[in-house]
């Protein structure tokens, strides 16, 4: 059981600082979660520290590729906007 | 009576990258702080209106995390080609980030602080921003350091900045009430959690109180930045600084919201809009009262170098820094020279200053104050009115001078070719920029500038604005003066006239 980081990254260093298991590591061209050291914080915190502090919609997944912060749900701006916008990417649209 | 007089530095002054000679915090709007503060920011160009003609900052980027989200922020895009706040072109480790800052000490010897600004929030990068102070305080004893925060963990870290020599606080205060906060912060990261609405901006706010409180009290100079959102925290800015006065607080800041739709901020793609130049004066003059405010801020990026409204950051990217060899200790006895020159500079003019008799008083106290925009560089009446990059400007009345801000316009003239299609109105421009830029102006009765041609002369005239050109090359607070005096003497101060007259 692991998250992952897409390509939406911006590399902002905020989920390496917070992670518990330092699962986190600085790679190119964007940071990335070991799946061997990731627990999603079970036992440590009742959220992911990740997808908690992450400012960017769409750069943590699970397992199945589900968004932990979908489109929208970080800046409120209304997804019918984003949408109109070309703003939501391809895969979670 | 204190006179809000308000041009310390010279004219002909060593040019900066600010075109006016007197701009913003003037000494005397200092004058309140004691002794030990005020010598604390006499070299200073973020706090100082006249240090910011000579002395220098620079801002490196070792804290990208953040741990709130503002709607006036997108973290997705850092371009190189914009200057803002938040914005980098390099991301450097603390000890990239110290030979950077040995390699502008010993190029620009005028660099006297050195901040920590972002792109994300300093005190959310504890580690990477307290690894630099450390070495600087070390290794560079002769710069300042200070550091800008939204406040959130400044309680937690109000002791480790008193214990790096931090001199210098800038917290950024949009509001007191959670209600308003919740319309410009959508979520704090609180406590391992992402805390949204009214429940984190309450947070929020009460962290920066306390922070505010806990830095005055160990004695750090504290500068609130506000941005100013209208319809959202436009009145309830002046509660704000009524506040954050009465905490300590040494400097207001009241900054305009910047919001385009492709910097793809919230507010930039909702069509929230910035302030107008008037809405932002009459903000700043109404958060006055006894309180400095700041009114030279040019709102620079994260990783800005050089003088206020200058970037030299390219001359200092990380490989061309990697070959430069620097030698502090001699750097450090050269820059002292530098600054002990541009301090009793400053301090020789201020004495000759004082000896003269001011103009103004031979005013009428009744006269009314008069608003001028001038285009102006290194203090004195410089440029051709359709080569202004900013108007600078200044309110003359019975008190005397002084600066209210600077307003930015659209080049119209690039030269002999093109020179005269500014004033041309297309299908697709039904407004030319000559006349957009005239409208910048509303408010103004007189453009000082060295020259200006037919047409936007007889276009600032059908507006209202006497266009002046006699005072080119003259010091902007005495052309500015002069022009008010013949006002004066023409009858023209008598009788009140409706302000923020159109163009």
């Amino acid at each position: 059981m692991a998250l992952q980081i897409t390509a939406q990254c911006v590399n902002c260093w905020a989920c390496y600082d917070v992670c518990p298991n330092d699962a986190i590591y600085d790679d190119k061209p964007h940071f990335l979660i070991d799946d061997d050291k990731c627990t999603e914080c079970l036992g440590d915190h009742p959220d992911p520290q990740c997808a908690a502090i992450c400012p960017i919609e769409c750069a943590i997944v699970d397992e199945l590729g589900e968004a932990l912060n979908p489109p929208g749900s970080l800046t409120n701006i209304p997804i019918e906007k984003l949408h109109a916008l070309g703003l939501v990417p391809p895969e979670f649209a | 009576m204190e006179l809000p007089v308000i041009s310390n530095a010279p004219s002909g002054a060593q040019g900066g990258g600010c075109a006016s000679s007197g701009c913003g915090t003037a000494p005397d709007a200092l004058s309140h702080l004691p002794d030990h503060i005020r010598a604390k920011v006499q070299d200073h160009p973020c706090y100082s209106e006249e240090a910011h003609h000579y002395f220098a900052r620079m801002h490196v980027a070792v804290a990208p995390a953040c741990n709130i989200q503002c709607n006036y922020c997108n973290r997705k895009y850092d371009c190189s080609n914009e200057s803002r706040p938040g914005v980098v072109s390099e991301l450097l480790t603390p000890d990239q980030a110290i030979r950077k800052i040995k390699a502008v000490a010993a190029q620009i010897p005028q660099m006297t602080v050195l901040g920590i600004a972002g792109p994300g929030d300093p005190l959310a990068n504890p580690a990477r921003t307290f690894e630099t102070f450390r070495m600087l305080s070390a290794q560079t004893p002769d710069i300042k350091l200070c550091v800008s925060t939204n406040g959130l963990n400044l309680p937690q870290y109000a002791d480790e900045i008193a214990k790096h020599n931090i001199d210098h606080v800038t917290i950024t205060i949009n509001c007191v009430a959670p209600e308003i906060g919740a319309k410009i912060y959508p979520w704090i990261y609180w406590e391992n959690k992402r805390i949204r609405g009214i429940e984190g901006a309450k947070i929020l706010i009460e962290q920066q109180q306390k922070g505010l409180e806990a830095l005055t009290s160990r004695g750090i100079l504290v500068k609130v930045n506000s941005v100013m959102i209208p319809g959202v925290n436009d009145a309830h800015l002046k509660e704000v600084s009524k506040i954050v006065k009465a905490k300590g607080a040494f400097l207001h800041n009241v900054m305009p919201l910047i919001a385009e739709a492709e910097h793809g901020t919230y507010y930039g793609l909702m069509a929230q809009r910035g302030p107008t130049d008037e809405e932002l004066q009459a903000l700043q003059d109404e958060c006055s009262g006894d309180m400095s405010m700041m009114r030279h801020c040019r709102q620079c990026r994260a990783d800005a170098v050089g003088l206020l409204g200058e970037d030299r950051g390219d001359e200092f990217t990380l490989d061309k820094i990697d070959v430069m060899d620097v030698d502090y200790e001699a750097a450090m006895a050269r820059r002292k020279v530098v600054h002990d020159d541009i301090l009793s500079k400053l301090e020789a003019d201020r004495a000759a200053k004082n000896t003269k008799v001011p103009v103004h008083l031979s005013i009428a106290a009744d006269a009314r104050p008069v608003l001028m925009a001038v285009a102006g560089k290194g203090g004195v009446v410089a440029e051709h009115f359709g080569h202004a990059r900013e108007f600078l400007i200044y309110e003359a009345s019975p008190d005397g001078v002084r600066f209210i801000g600077h307003r930015k316009t659209e080049l119209y003239c690039a030269g002999l070719d093109t020179c005269g299609e500014g004033g041309v109105a297309t299908e697709d421009e039904p407004e030319s920029v000559l006349e957009r830029n005239i409208k910048t102006l509303s408010g103004c009765e007189v453009v000082l500038c060295s020259k200006i041609g037919y047409e936007p002369w007889g276009m600032l005239e059908a507006a209202g604005i006497a266009p002046n050109g006699e005072h080119a090359m003259a010091p902007i607070e005495d052309a500015v003066m002069a022009v008010y005096k013949e006002m004066f003497d023409a009858g023209r101060l008598a009788a009140p006239v409706a302000a923020g007259k159109a163009a």
